[in-house]
């Protein structure tokens, strides 16, 4: 094993190429087992990949910062690829006046209040599934579902949302831009970028959702109106890509465990807890970023000041330090306490939000779906730091 | 180890200890304490460990922030002016043999 000059692991695979796409458990098992800490030599940072060092690095905000980007790209080195967003990428004390106006926006209650449309629109779309029988998991069911209901609850207009998942493409690539693309992902982006954005403005808001809540923040003056507009983006640059993700796994786990379909119809109970176990076995997001704002100490490593460093969140959700059985999916486990919406104060704000949808869309699938096949190979999508499908094919089988 | 009464809609109570490090919330979890969900683990997300702090402790707690202030507008039972999240007491900020009461419901 070889160690940098301080003593930490050097890991010398990249862990970022195309191969580790299809195969994110093998990697994230060498990870674990390099160390608690390790250098990774392909791209000059420290990662962490057990549950106990994804936790502490991802809780402590004030040495492992969030404001020069959690991507690779160093934001105190280079130039971020768009305005940095005011939340995620901010520290207290300036990330606590966007927190607050989310926390407002997002707040339980008000999400309560969602639950019905949400619902009729999943049952609606669960019947036009079931009548074609064999359909793309991800595109009929997990994108339909989403891009309905989320940009709906913001207030955005109808047309042309499937940009968003453009924007998605864009924003995924930017973490750690990958090595084998046979295209610019950002060959369309100033049109992109700025449709989002003039989506996210003042005029294009309607009705009274989040977004409405968000402009009235910035009418009460406690943030600007490009702040608002910056709200707002990150609101569906954050919402609509990742709950697709966690949808489209969902079904592949239900497809490729039938027991575990059949015990939740047994017990639909255990319906929320489900998607828990969904999020913590197969949650989209592997991993993000932060930057070291002093030198520190880590489970006996020593680490420099401002290095990136990489954190493997999905890999603490399997590490068998803190998981019995860590690789068996299994909906009766208590899967709180895993990561895949981050935790700390750059937890995932929308976190409550996703977890409703997911009720609405998995509580339709089970009051009608005996059971789900895949009819065809799925294909997943080709993304170092989501796990996710572009395509699945997927047969329902009705009661 | 400090201890926290919980006492439940039904009357029942239950005293849990917890390590200072640890939030009031978790030391519930730990033990299971039927009543606080924490959905969101501790981040101030989601108000599903909501609590009624007996009025005799109140005022040795912890100040509130606005986030906590916000979430709490939004909890499933309603708030009151002992209202507050239990993931954002920490138990080394708390008087030892704290006494709070479980709402109704939390989701």
């Amino acid at each position: 094993m070889t160690r940098n000059d301080d003593g930490v692991v050097v890991f010398r695979e990249n862990p970022f190429t195309k191969q580790w796409v299809f195969d994110p458990e093998t990697l994230q098992e060498k990870l674990r087992e390099a160390g608690p800490v390790v250098w990774l030599e392909t791209h000059g940072c420290y990662a962490v990949a057990r549950y106990q060092e994804v936790q502490a690095v991802t809780q402590d905000w004030a040495t492992y910062s969030s404001a020069s980007g959690t991507g690779l790209a160093n934001y105190s080195k280079v130039k971020p690829w768009r305005d940095p967003a005011i939340v995620l990428e901010a520290d207290p004390p300036k990330h606590a006046r966007g927190r607050t106006v989310f926390t407002r926006a997002l707040s339980p209650k008000r999400i309560r209040d969602l639950r019905e449309p949400f619902q009729a629109y999943a049952d609606t779309l669960v019947d036009a599934a079931l009548d074609k029988g064999v359909v793309d998991g991800v595109a009929e069911i997990a994108q339909a579902f989403t891009l309905k209901v989320f940009p709906d609850a913001v207030g955005m207009p109808s047309a042309n949302r499937h940009r968003f998942l453009e924007y998605g493409d864009m924003q995924l690539h930017s973490f750690v831009p990958p090595d084998w693309l046979d295209h610019d992902p950002y060959e369309n982006q100033a049109e992109v970028a700025d449709w989002v954005l003039n989506n996210c403005k003042r005029e294009a808001i309607v009705g009274d959702g989040f977004g409405a809540v968000i402009y009235e923040a910035v009418d009460a003056g406690e943030i600007t109106e490009a702040e608002g507009q910056n709200l707002v983006r990150s609101f569906l640059a954050a919402g609509v890509d990742n709950s697709i993700s966690s949808f489209g796994n969902a079904l592949w786990c239900y497809a490729k465990y039938p027991d575990q379909w059949e015990k939740l119809r047994n017990n639909p109970g255990l319906l929320r807890n489900a998607y828990e176990e969904v999020l913590r076995f197969r949650g989209p997001l592997q991993f993000n970023f932060r930057t070291t704002t002093k030198e520190t100490e880590l489970s006996g490593a020593h680490l420099r000041e401002n290095e990136k460093v990489c954190v493997f969140i999905a890999s603490g959700n399997r590490d068998p330090r803190r998981w019995p059985d860590a690789d068996t999916f299994d909906i009766e486990r208590k899967a709180t306490g895993h990561m895949a919406f981050g935790t700390g104060i750059h937890g995932c704000v929308g976190q409550v939000l996703a977890r409703l949808e997911g009720e609405a869309l998995f509580s339709a699938l089970l009051k009608r779906v005996r059971a789900f096949e895949l009819a065809g190979e799925p294909a997943p999508r080709l993304v170092n730091v989501v796990q996710s499908f572009e395509r699945l094919p997927i047969r329902l089988i009705p009661n | 180890m400090p201890q926290i009464r919980f006492i439940h809609p039904d009357g029942t109570e239950e005293v849990v200890e917890g390590a200072g490090s640890d939030s009031v919330m978790r030391a519930a979890v730990s033990h299971g304490v039927d009543g606080i969900v924490a959905e969101c683990g501790g981040s101030a997300m989601c108000a599903t460990c909501h609590v009624y702090v007996e009025e005799a402790f109140l005022s040795e707690l912890p100040p509130m922030s606005e986030v906590e202030d916000e979430l709490l507008d939004g909890t499933a039972s309603e708030r009151r002016s002992n209202s507050r999240l239990s993931c954002q007491l920490k138990m080394a900020e708390v008087p030892d043999g704290l006494t709070v009461r479980l709402p109704d419901s939390q989701l």
